[in-house]
């Protein structure tokens, strides 16, 4: 039977204008992988409808273990909450290959 | 003669303002903005390869001027007569310093439906007017801060690539070297595509300007007064600047009168993009909400006829 592990599951949701460098702080966290999909949503920045350039936003999913998490939010919060349409969390969840998940 | 550009536009406003389920899906969206580029593009280039102006880079570099002056001038008039913040001016100046393709486009619609000609190397003109605008605002909102916070903003060194090879420059661009390399002949095969159902696509895209611009209506209220008369008033002086660069660069009537509309237009696309990376504490709702909501709708009502008139009276062939 394969064993279960603990790993963190991070999700970043921000404007598309953020992706290159929510990428780019991936990479420097130490986060070994991501998956990206085109939401919809609104919020504090007003709705944002996905229809055209300006409006349109990016999840970006993280499995990675807590020591990259903690880096990763860090530096997004520090660079980009001011200023850009950006939320993030963070949860736990259970992987089978935690090697694969850095 | 109403213009079915102007009635698809009109129809997504009402569509948006009566809260109508209608919404076009971002995937049509974005293959009708590369058709239309691309279209653009090959339709100066076929009639390029014919008759290539010898004065072209005379006119290449009054255009990139003509770029550079606008936004310095919107620059100065949000700072000292709208007394807004140095980011927000900047960010602002970017976008009507910049240009509109899809203005452009119904520009073009409408000289061509009253059978009037232009200069085939326009596409070439929009291509190079769009990227001064932008590094001009990007350096307006530096001059004012330390070199020290820069840690979330992007230089201009990125910002003049991401605008070279954004998605715009490269299919017109593209679109214009491949027409005239092709020719007439080579791109009669694609002309019922490109050529034929270019006015239809167009309208397509303009329903979804107009549920977009219907939008910004609400956030019209938070620009506040100025920047909507500014948004106003703009496109009549900026296009009368635009129609004198016009003059100065020996276009035809048609030439004129697109040179004014340029001019007279604002980025709703490469400038938000530009502006968020290099200037993000600027207010992304404002410039958005009086260049969707005030500036392309005048332009499109009665900016352009407007403009066409003045390059009449100019080229004197009123």
């Amino acid at each position: 039977m394969t064993g279960l592990h603990v790993r963190k599951l991070v999700t970043v949701v921000c404007e598309t204008s953020l992706e290159r460098r929510v990428l780019e702080t991936l990479r420097e966290a130490g986060a070994s992988g991501y998956t990206m999909s085109d939401v919809r949503g609104g919020g504090a920045r007003g709705e944002r409808g996905g229809d055209w350039e300006g409006g349109r936003s990016v999840e970006i999913k993280v499995l990675c273990d807590e020591g990259t998490a903690q880096r990763l939010v860090d530096a997004l919060i520090d660079r980009y909450s001011a200023d850009y349409a950006l939320a993030l969390w963070v949860a736990d969840v259970t992987v089978a290959r935690p090697s694969k998940f850095t | 003669m109403i213009d079915p550009v102007v009635l698809f536009f009109l129809l997504g406003v009402f569509a948006r303002v009566l809260r109508s389920d209608l919404r076009v899906p971002e995937p049509l969206y974005d293959a009708l903005s590369i058709y239309l580029l691309v279209a653009l593009g090959l339709k100066g280039g076929a009639e390029l390869s014919s008759a290539l102006a010898p004065s072209l880079a005379g006119q290449a570099l009054l255009a990139v001027a003509m770029g550079c002056v606008l936004p310095l001038l919107a620059f100065a008039l949000l700072r000292h007569l709208g007394r807004l913040d140095r980011s927000n001016a900047a960010a602002i100046a970017a976008h009507y310093g910049s240009v509109s393709v899809v203005t452009f486009a119904a520009g073009l619609t409408y000289l061509s439906s009253r059978g009037i000609a232009s200069e085939p190397t326009m596409p070439l003109f929009v291509a190079l007017l769009e990227v001064p605008g932008l590094l001009v605002g990007v350096m307006l909102a530096r001059m004012g801060r330390g070199r020290s916070d820069g840690a979330a903003r992007v230089g201009l060194g990125p910002i003049l690539r991401d605008a070279l090879v954004g998605k715009s420059v490269v299919l017109l661009i593209g679109g214009l070297l491949a027409g005239a390399l092709l020719g007439p002949d080579g791109l009669a095969p694609v002309k019922p595509f490109f050529g034929d159902l270019f006015k239809g696509a167009l309208c397509l895209f303009m329903l979804e300007l107009g549920l977009i611009a219907g939008g910004q209506l609400g956030a019209l209220r938070q620009a506040g007064p100025f920047l909507a008369a500014f948004a106003l008033l703009v496109p009549p002086v900026f296009g009368a600047i635009g129609a004198g660069f016009g003059w100065l660069m020996g276009l035809s009537h048609g030439g004129i009168a697109l040179m004014a509309t340029l001019a007279a237009s604002a980025s709703y696309i490469a400038a938000p993009a530009a502006m968020r990376m290099s200037v993000p504490e600027a207010n992304p709702a404002l410039s958005i909400s009086i260049v969707l909501g005030v500036t392309f709708p005048f332009n499109l009502l009665a900016g352009i006829p407007l403009y066409e008139r003045m390059a009449a009276r100019i080229a004197g062939s009123a």
